[in-house]
C-alpha cells in the first residue's frame, strides 16, 4: 500500500474518534458551496460547536447574519432554535431575510453568563432541537468542553457568538470564524445597496483547511464569489469609472 | 355520613393572647382599649375585669372610676382574625376541613375524624387540653349541625357532646341569641316576652316570618338541620395529594430525593390511571420546628412523567433547608389536566415546536429561571419596528399575520435609537456622512428613504424616514431621520440598526 493511502486511511479512522460521525445516507446540504470542500468529510460539521468571534457591533450584525443563512438550513425540516444570550439586539424580522423562521427561534434572556452556560449545556443536551445560538463575552476551555461533549451525544449544533474586546483564549470549539463585511456590489452598476457580501474566514477548523472566502447572500442561498471574475469585474469597472 | 361539627368559642381570646404574652397580667385585671369617636372605648376585658363589672363598649374612663387599679392596653387592630387563621392552622391535624367563625371562634367539619382519637369524647378532650395548656379560655361543643354546635359552645355547657338527634332538645331552653340573629331581632323578640327558642319555635312559618323577617327562619332551619350551611376551609384540600410520613426525622439530601421519588411514583401511578397528567405541583416539607418549606413547579403542558417531573423539583432541592429535621412529606398537585394518550413513536418524533424533548426543556429552563425569561415572537401587524414582533404566549400560538419582507429590516435592532450627526446634501437626501460613537462613517451606497408613519391612534409624534446605507468600509446601517425637514429647526438623525 501505498504511504499516501495509509494516512489518508489513518485520518479517516481518527474522524469518529474526535467525534465526527462518517455521514450517513445524504449528508446535510448547507449551501456553502466551494467553502465545504474545507470541513472534514467534506461537509458541515453538525452536532459540533461553531465559533463567531469579533470585535464591534457591525461583527455582530454581520456574523449573525452569516449564521442566520447557515440556521435556515438547519431549520428547513422545521426545527427549533433555543437562543441564550444575557444581551440581545437580534430583531427577528431580520431574520428571515436569510430564510430562517424566527418564530421557531425561542429567545432565552438571562442576566448572569454562569446561568447562561447552564441553559446552554441543557439545551445542547436536548436531541431534537436544530441549533442551540449563544451570546457570550467570555468562556473558558472547561466551559467549552462541556459543550462539546454535550453536542457530541446529541448531535445539535451549537453556535457561540463572542465578541468583545477581550482576547480569544483556546477552546474546544470545532470551528472558529470571523465575518467582515464587504462592500456590496450592484450588477450593472445600478444606484443603492447592493446584496449582503461578507469576508468569510474560516480560522479554525478541527481536520479540516481553514481559509478565508468572499460569500454573498442573493436569491436566497449562499454564493461564493470567485475571486478571478472579481478582479475582472472590478478592472471593468474602473474602466468603466475613468471613462466616465 | 351524618355529618357532625365542633364549634370552639375563644371566650377571652385577644386578652388570653396578651396574658401568654405577659404572664404578670393573669393576676390583675386588664382590658384592650382603643381610641372611637374621640374616647378612649374598651375593646376586650379579661375574665378578672369582666368579673368585676368591666364590660366590652364601655368609655375607658368609666371603667377607672369603678376599677382603680385598672390595666389599660392598646388594642391591635386585625388581631383576633390573624390569630384565629394561626389557631384554625393548629387545629387542621384534627380535621382537614378547618373554617375560622369570626369575632371569636372556630368552625371545624369533624365528620369521620373521632374515631381517629377514640370517640368524641376523647376527641374533643385532646382538643381543649392542647388550648387550655396554651393559655386560652375556651368552650367547646359537639352537634349534629353548624348552628347547633354554635350555639351549645357558646350557651350550653362548656365541653359538650351533643348525641346525634339531641340538639333540637338541647336548644330549646336557649335564648334567641343563640341563632346567630341580629340584636335587632332578639331585642323584638325579648319584648315580645319570646325568652326562649323552645317559646316560638312551634309558632307558625308564616307569623315568624312576617314579624321576624326570613333570617330568623333560615337561622332556625340551619340550626335544626334543614338547609344546608357550608364552611369555607382555611386550605383547600387539593384532590391531587400524597402524604409521605417519616418515621425518623429525614436531614439528607438523599433523603428528601427518596421521598420526593415516593411520592412522585405515587400521584403519578394515579394520574396515569385516570389519564391525567399535572401542570402544577407543589411539594411541601413539613419540619419539626413547625414550619414549612415547600418548592413548587410548572409544567407547559399536562405530564405524568416521573423522571420530568423529579429533574424539575431537582433543581431546587437544595433550597429545602430541613433545620432540625423533616417530619413529613406532602406533594400536592393543585392544576390536573387531561393529557391525550399519544402512540409513541419508533423512529423520534418529527422536529418541531410541539415536541416532547422541546417542551420538557423549556419546563427545566423556566424551573430554574422563571417562566417570564423565555420568550418566542410572532409577526405584529404594525409598520412601526418596535411594534411589528409581539410575544407569542404559548408554544402552539399561531398568527394570521405574516412576516413582513418586502423592505429590507436589519437583523440587529437597537433598544432605543441613538442620535447621531449627520451631513446630508439636499432635503430627502441620504446622508453623505455620519458620527456615531465618535467614529465617523462616510457613506458610499444609500436606499431609501422609506417613510414609516407613527400610528396616531396609537402615539402622537413624528414619523421616520429609514435610510439603508452602506458605509466605505461595507458595513451597513439603518438610519432614519424623525419628521420632517424644516429650514430652521435643527433636524433629528438616528441610528436604529444594523444590516448583516
Amino acid at each position: 500500500m501505498h504511504k499516501n493511502d495509509i494516512i489518508s486511511q489513518l485520518q479517516r479512522d481518527i474522524l469518529p474518534l474526535q467525534g465526527f460521525k462518517q455521514p450517513t445516507g445524504t449528508p446535510v446540504r448547507i449551501g456553502l458551496g466551494a467553502v465545504e470542500d474545507a470541513f472534514p468529510n467534506g461537509c458541515f460539521p453538525t452536532g459540533a460547536i461553531h465559533e463567531f468571534i469579533g470585535t464591534q457591533p457591525e461583527h455582530a450584525a454581520v456574523s449573525v447574519g452569516f449564521m442566520a443563512g447557515l440556521l435556515a438550513n438547519l431549520m428547513k425540516t422545521g426545527g427549533v432554535c433555543v437562543w441564550v444570550s444575557t444581551s440581545r439586539a437580534l430583531f427577528p424580522p431580520g431574520l428571515k431575510t436569510f430564510g430562517a423562521n424566527p418564530e421557531h427561534v425561542i429567545f432565552i434572556d438571562l442576566q448572569k453568563e454562569k446561568d447562561l452556560l447552564w441553559a446552554m449545556e441543557e439545551a445542547l443536551k436536548c436531541e431534537g432541537l436544530a441549533a442551540v445560538v449563544g451570546e457570550i463575552q467570555d468562556m473558558g476551555f472547561a466551559a467549552s468542553r462541556r459543550l462539546q461533549l454535550a453536542v457530541e451525544q446529541s448531535r445539535v449544533t451549537g453556535f457561540l457568538l463572542r465578541f468583545g474586546h477581550r482576547k480569544p483564549t483556546a477552546n474546544a470549539c470545532v470551528a472558529r470564524w470571523r465575518i467582515t463585511s464587504l462592500p456590496s456590489v450592484q450588477e450593472d452598476g445600478l444606484p443603492g445597496v447592493g446584496f449582503p457580501r461578507w469576508n468569510v474566514e474560516l480560522l479554525k477548523i478541527r481536520n479540516g483547511k481553514p481559509g478565508s472566502w468572499q460569500v454573498q447572500w442573493s436569491a436566497g442561498c449562499f454564493q461564493v464569489i470567485k475571486e478571478e471574475k472579481e478582479t475582472i469585474w472590478l478592472n471593468a469597472s474602473s474602466q468603466y469609472g475613468s471613462a466616465i | 355520613m351524618a355529618k357532625r361539627f365542633l364549634s370552639i368559642w375563644f371566650r377571652h381570646l385577644t386578652t388570653d393572647w396578651f396574658t401568654i404574652r405577659q404572664p404578670s397580667l393573669g393576676t390583675q385585671p386588664f382590658v384592650l382599649a382603643a381610641v372611637s369617636h374621640g374616647r378612649k372605648v374598651i375593646t376586650a376585658a379579661n375574665a378578672m375585669a369582666q368579673n368585676q363589672g368591666v364590660r366590652p363598649l364601655m368609655a375607658v374612663a368609666d371603667a377607672m372610676a369603678l376599677l382603680p387599679g385598672l390595666q389599660v392596653m392598646e388594642d391591635v387592630p386585625g388581631l383576633p382574625l390573624q390569630l384565629l387563621n394561626t389557631l384554625g392552622g393548629r387545629c387542621i391535624r384534627y380535621t382537614p376541613i378547618t373554617a375560622i367563625d369570626p369575632p371569636d371562634g372556630l368552625m371545624l367539619d369533624i365528620t369521620g375524624c373521632t374515631h381517629l382519637w377514640g370517640g368524641e369524647q376523647p376527641y374533643i378532650h385532646d382538643m381543649v387540653t392542647r388550648l387550655t395548656t396554651k393559655g386560652y379560655h375556651i368552650n367547646a361543643s359537639i352537634a349534629d349541625t353548624v348552628g347547633a354546635a354554635w350555639a351549645s359552645a357558646r350557651f350550653g355547657q362548656p365541653v359538650a357532646v351533643l348525641q346525634p338527634g339531641a340538639h333540637l332538645q338541647a336548644m330549646l331552653p336557649m335564648p334567641p341569641a343563640a341563632l346567630r340573629l341580629p340584636a335587632a331581632t332578639c331585642l323584638r323578640l325579648q319584648k315580645l316576652g319570646l325568652q326562649s327558642i323552645g317559646s316560638f319555635i312551634s309558632m307558625p312559618r308564616n307569623v315568624l316570618r312576617r314579624r321576624f323577617g326570613e333570617e330568623l327562619l333560615l337561622r332556625l332551619n340551619q340550626a335544626l338541620g334543614m338547609a344546608e350551611e357550608t364552611l369555607t376551609p382555611l386550605q383547600q384540600v387539593e384532590a391531587y395529594h400524597e402524604r409521605l410520613p417519616c418515621l425518623e426525622p429525614i436531614l439528607t439530601r438523599t433523603g428528601i430525593e427518596i421521598a420526593l421519588q415516593t411520592l412522585l411514583d405515587a400521584i403519578c401511578q394515579r394520574l396515569q390511571k385516570e389519564g391525567k397528567g399535572l401542570r402544577q405541583a407543589v411539594f411541601k416539607a413539613h419540619r419539626l420546628d413547625g414550619q414549612v418549606v415547600q418548592i413548587a413547579i410548572g409544567t407547559k403542558r399536562a405530564t405524568h412523567n416521573i423522571p420530568h417531573l423529579f429533574k424539575l423539583f431537582e433543581i431546587n432541592i437544595a433550597s429545602i433547608e430541613p433545620a432540625a429535621g423533616i417530619e413529613l412529606f406532602v406533594l400536592e398537585a393543585p392544576q390536573v389536566e387531561e393529557v391525550p394518550t399519544l402512540q409513541e413513536s419508533l423512529w423520534g418524533s418529527t422536529p418541531g415546536l410541539q415536541q416532547q424533548a422541546l417542551s420538557d426543556l423549556l419546563d427545566r429552563l423556566a424551573g430554574k429561571f422563571g417562566a417570564d425569561k423565555i420568550h418566542r415572537y410572532l409577526p405584529n401587524e404594525h409598520h412601526w419596528p418596535e411594534r411589528s414582533i409581539k410575544q407569542a404566549p404559548s408554544l402552539g400560538d399561531k398568527t394570521d399575520a405574516a412576516w413582513q419582507v418586502t423592505m429590507p429590516r436589519p437583523v440587529q435592532l437597537m433598544h432605543k435609537p441613538e442620535p447621531i450627526e449627520v451631513t446630508a446634501p439636499i432635503p430627502d437626501y441620504p446622508p453623505m456622512l455620519f458620527r456615531h460613537r465618535g467614529r465617523l462613517h462616510k457613506i458610499n451606497k444609500a436606499d431609501g428613504p422609506e417613510r414609516i408613519e407613527r400610528e396616531w391612534w396609537l402615539e402622537e409624534g413624528p414619523h421616520r424616514d429609514y435610510y439603508h446605507v452602506e458605509d466605505t468600509d461595507g458595513q451597513r446601517y439603518w438610519l432614519f431621520r424623525s419628521g420632517h425637514y424644516t429650514g430652521n429647526k435643527p433636524h433629528q438623525w438616528f441610528i436604529h440598526g444594523y444590516f448583516a
